[in-house]
């Protein structure tokens, strides 16, 4: 007999804000334990929650990327449970009008493209993290990661393969980084995927017993987990290996095994209610408009546009569409020089290699897409050498300076004063008469020995191409 | 003139009652659970009242976080006045101190029951005026900070002080929201209370109805049965949203930790048997079955459809009257033996007001209900009728 599989997901980011959803703590990751910490976040009595707008910006912005209804009116729901790692045994979320519904993404595999219905985006707060002792066997918590804002967004059982969920999350990871509501690194946790997974005889219109891994947080340990799941399903129904039960499983990848987890960890009645304390948030058309306005043109949108409108090849307009920051760097020097390739290739290669070596993200890239605009135009004007421009680009890439004035002040403007060339090259002539008598006995090689003198003693500001003719003509004449 | 502690000679002396946080004195909440618990933040009423320098000068005994008939499951103990009738503390200190006014959170109605036996004024202002920063949180949609004073002049004082907007409250009222009620000509009195209400009580209602109308006032009976159903409603939303906010009480903390305990779960399950006192564990359990996936539709729900339909059914009573006057107790005096098991039952004639968010006065034993934003002109009304006393 032929399966099919069916799986929905439920994938949590975390936004990009500053503070938490509800209090003015940092949001951001890490800090010393219980740093980012104040009564509110702790679940101390008294406080009371004050909604971070910039929560529903980003709430909004996500569903728009996403084709979603917004709901013009959100609300905030209590979710109760206890955990000691949740200070006030409820989590603020949204059950009954969430931010975003109705949406859709287009995935592209192998089999070609496909919508993905998405159910709904809710705005939520994330739970501290409980830390083991060993050496004392107690367990402490830590609430850095208390109240720090984050979106669930649930799809439909759309899917059907390892294939199709990794092209569904690669699609949701790339348009949410595009539109900076979050960096979506599983690998830090901003990003993290719950898996709902079931089997049935291809054609069959009724579903199958279906079983849930949570927190998954890397796209290979979710396809491994995918297909085993799948296996042990079609083992289970084909052979009775064993009985199939809706639970929640826990994958563990070093093990490549999935197991049941203890019922009392997912069994739960969470009684929902609406928050009386946080008031329905109304989303008037300034507003909805505003965030409307502030969506950037999707990845491949932008792609195609590299390529037919600016010339740029598919290589270098993958590799810019990875970022939002490369784009946004690139247009900007584009709109300065006009020289695409020449900006892609100062991007891709030089940029990237000065990320790499400070262990930084394309993310992470500040640089001033007008400086290296102008930066460029210094070279094609020859006003600044290649290798100089490099220097300045590094120094461009920690600070904002301006590159004609740092090349001015630091000796880096090519020298048009061919009587201080011709002096130059007379002395290096004079220095190095065997290179001369080589060079002209037909050992083309020995000339390259009196350039790179005379560029040294230049600092390089001199256009290779005037001093490469100079100097054969000094040469000759000797 | 009050002395306080530190030897101030004053004579704008507040008392808080212990739902009121404050950093440099210790809130219980009248619970185990909370003694000794000090917070890392003032009230905003708190900081008000202090920078228009007014003294605080102490915390007042308050029933286990506020939900009882007057004071008496306290895990300190109930509050006796000189009669051996049950009292709420801030009433006894304002009786017997020179103090100007009492600060109280209105839960359940426990302040305009106390104001009402011990013939003090009680403002509860209209929801989202005063905020609720720092105040321990049980009932939060409907319950309120008034002041408890000895004439509605002083009320009046204080609550100038204590109202406006703040941010850090999200249902706090920003200024241009808020219009102010006019002069209350034309009250309503309910006859749907007069079956459950004693001697005493009738008599109070009967003399305040003389007093307006020999003040010029149009009064009229009505039957007011609309009113009846917000006591079940409100024990509902009130329980709920108590076992709700009193979840993070669990030991783990801050607040009182069993020692008896060798998993998490004993950890919780016995810090809160061992701190809660019964009233509060029979609310959370209440409260807890209210919002099963089971009732969350059959009783909760419902509970909110009760809240809107009285809201409606006030402002059809508020076409033709600017106020209801109803009792705000069932007895003239309470023994401690009386009020066990009827914190859910006395609550009858205080949840119309706690349910809706409206504005209520209590003075000479009775209960005027107004129009929102109306506290004001029923404090003034109060007034008028204590004038030529
Ligand atoms: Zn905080």
């Amino acid at each position: 007999m032929k399966y099919e599989t069916v799986i929905g997901l439920e994938v949590h980011i975390e936004l990009a804000t500053e503070s938490k959803i509800f209090c003015s703590c940092s949001a951001k990751f890490g800090g010393e334990q219980n740093d980012h910490v104040c009564p509110a976040c702790a679940g101390m009595p008294g406080m009371l929650p004050i909604v971070n707008k910039r929560v529903v910006d980003l709430g909004m912005t996500a569903g728009m990327m996403l084709n979603c209804h917004i709901n013009r009116t959100t609300t905030f729901d209590k979710k109760s449970y206890y955990y000691p790692d949740l200070p006030n045994a409820y989590q603020t979320t949204q059950w009954f009008a969430p931010v975003a519904v109705n949406g859709t993404v287009e995935i592209e595999t192998s089999k070609g493209k496909k919508n993905v219905r998405i159910k709904q985006i809710h705005m939520e707060e994330d739970a501290g993290k409980l830390v083991h002792d060993d050496w004392t066997n107690t367990t402490l918590v830590d609430f850095n990661r208390t109240s720090v804002p984050l979106i669930e967004i649930v799809s439909q059982p759309d899917l059907s393969s390892a294939e199709e969920v990794v092209a569904y999350l690669e699609r949701l990871r790339s348009l949410l980084r595009f539109a900076k509501v979050s960096d979506c690194r599983m690998e830090q946790g901003s990003m993290r995927c719950d898996v709902n997974l079931s089997v049935r005889p291809e054609g069959s219109d009724k579903l199958g017993i279906r079983t849930e891994m949570k927190n998954m947080n890397s796209i290979s340990a979710i396809t491994r987990a995918i297909e085993y799941e799948v296996a042990r399903h079609i083992d289970a129904i084909e052979n009775g290996t064993e009985e199939l039960v809706q639970e929640t499983r826990r994958w563990d990848d070093v093990k490549g095994k999935s197991y049941a987890m203890r019922n009392k960890e997912t069994a739960g009645d969470y009684r929902y209610f609406p928050d009386p304390n946080v008031m329905p948030v109304v989303i008037d058309d300034e507003w909805y408009d505003g965030i409307k306005a502030t969506l950037p043109e999707f990845p491949e949108v932008k792609r195609a546009r590299y390529i037919d409108q600016l010339g740029l090849g598919e290589y270098d307009a993958d590799q810019l569409v990875e970022s939002r920051a490369f784009c946004d760097c690139f247009e900007e020097a584009y709109a300065v020089c006009g020289n695409a390739k020449e900006v892609a290739n100062y991007l891709i290669s030089d940029c990237m290699n000065l990320l790499n070596k400070k262990q930084m993200t394309v993310d992470m890239l500040t640089l001033e897409g007008k400086s290296l605009g102008e930066l460029i135009n210094l070279v094609t004007e020859g006003k600044v050498s290649r290798p100089n421009a490099k220097k300045i680009l590094a120094v461009m890439f920690e600070n904002d300076i301006n590159p004609a004035e740092y090349a001015e002040k630091e000796g880096f403007i090519v020298s048009n004063d061919t009587g201080k060339i011709e002096k130059v090259i007379a002395e290096a002539i004079a220095s190095d008469p065997k290179a001369v008598a080589d060079f002209k006995g037909g050992k083309e090689k020995a000339l390259m020995a009196l350039f790179g003198k005379c560029m040294k003693e230049l600092k390089g500001n001199c256009d290779p191409q005037t001093l490469r003719e100079m100097l054969i003509d000094a040469v000759n004449k000797q | 003139m009050y002395i306080t502690k530190n030897g101030v000679k004053t004579d704008k002396a507040i008392v808080l009652d212990d739902m009121i946080l404050t950093k440099d004195m210790p809130t219980t909440a009248g619970s185990r659970m909370l003694e000794g618990y000090n917070s890392l933040f003032n009230a905003t009423v708190v900081d008000k009242l202090t920078d228009a320098g007014y003294e605080i000068a102490g915390k007042a005994n308050v029933g286990e976080f506020a939900i009882d008939v007057m004071g008496e499951t306290s895990h300190f103990g109930a509050v006796k006045d000189d009669e051996g009738n049950l009292s709420l503390g801030s009433a006894e200190i304002l009786k017997k101190e020179k103090v100007k006014a009492a600060i109280q959170l209105d839960v359940n109605g426990a302040p305009r029951r106390a104001s009402a036996v011990s013939r003090l004024v009680f403002v509860k202002p209209t929801y989202g005026t005063v905020s609720r920063y720092g105040t321990v949180p049980v009932a939060c949609s409907g319950e309120t900070v008034g002041v408890m004073a000895k004439s509605a002049n002083d009320c009046l004082e204080v609550l100038e002080v204590i109202s406006g907007y703040d941010a850090k409250d999200g249902t706090s009222l920003p200024a241009d929201m808020i219009e102010e009620a006019g002069e209350i000509k034309r009250v309503a009195v309910v006859t749907a209370f007069d079956g459950s209400i004693d001697d005493g009580v009738k008599a109070d209602i009967d003399a305040f109805v003389k007093t307006l109308e020999a003040k010029g006032v149009a009064v009229e009976k009505i039957d007011g049965a609309g009113l009846l159903a917000s006591k079940t409603a409100w024990n509902i939303l009130m329980s709920a949203e108590l076992c709700n906010n009193v979840s993070r009480y669990d030991g783990v903390k801050y607040g009182y930790r069993t020692s008896d305990y060798t998993t998490i779960d004993e950890l919780y399950t016995n810090s809160r048997t061992e701190a809660f006192g019964d009233l509060l564990k029979t609310a959370i359990l209440y409260g807890s079955e209210t919002l099963s996936d089971e009732n969350y539709m059959k009783v909760y729900d419902k509970a909110l459809r009760v809240r809107r339909v009285t809201v409606d059914y006030f402002d059809s009573l508020f076409e033709n009257y600017d106020a209801v006057l109803m009792p705000a107790t069932s007895k003239k005096a309470y023994g401690e033996a009386d009020v066990k098991d009827m914190a859910y039952e006395e609550n009858l004639y205080t949840a119309p007001a706690s349910i809706t968010g409206l504005p209520a006065v209590v003075a000479e034993g009775v209960q005027l209900v107004g129009k929102v934003f109306s506290e004001k002109a029923l404090l003034e009304l109060v007034k008028l009728c204590k004038e030529g006393e």
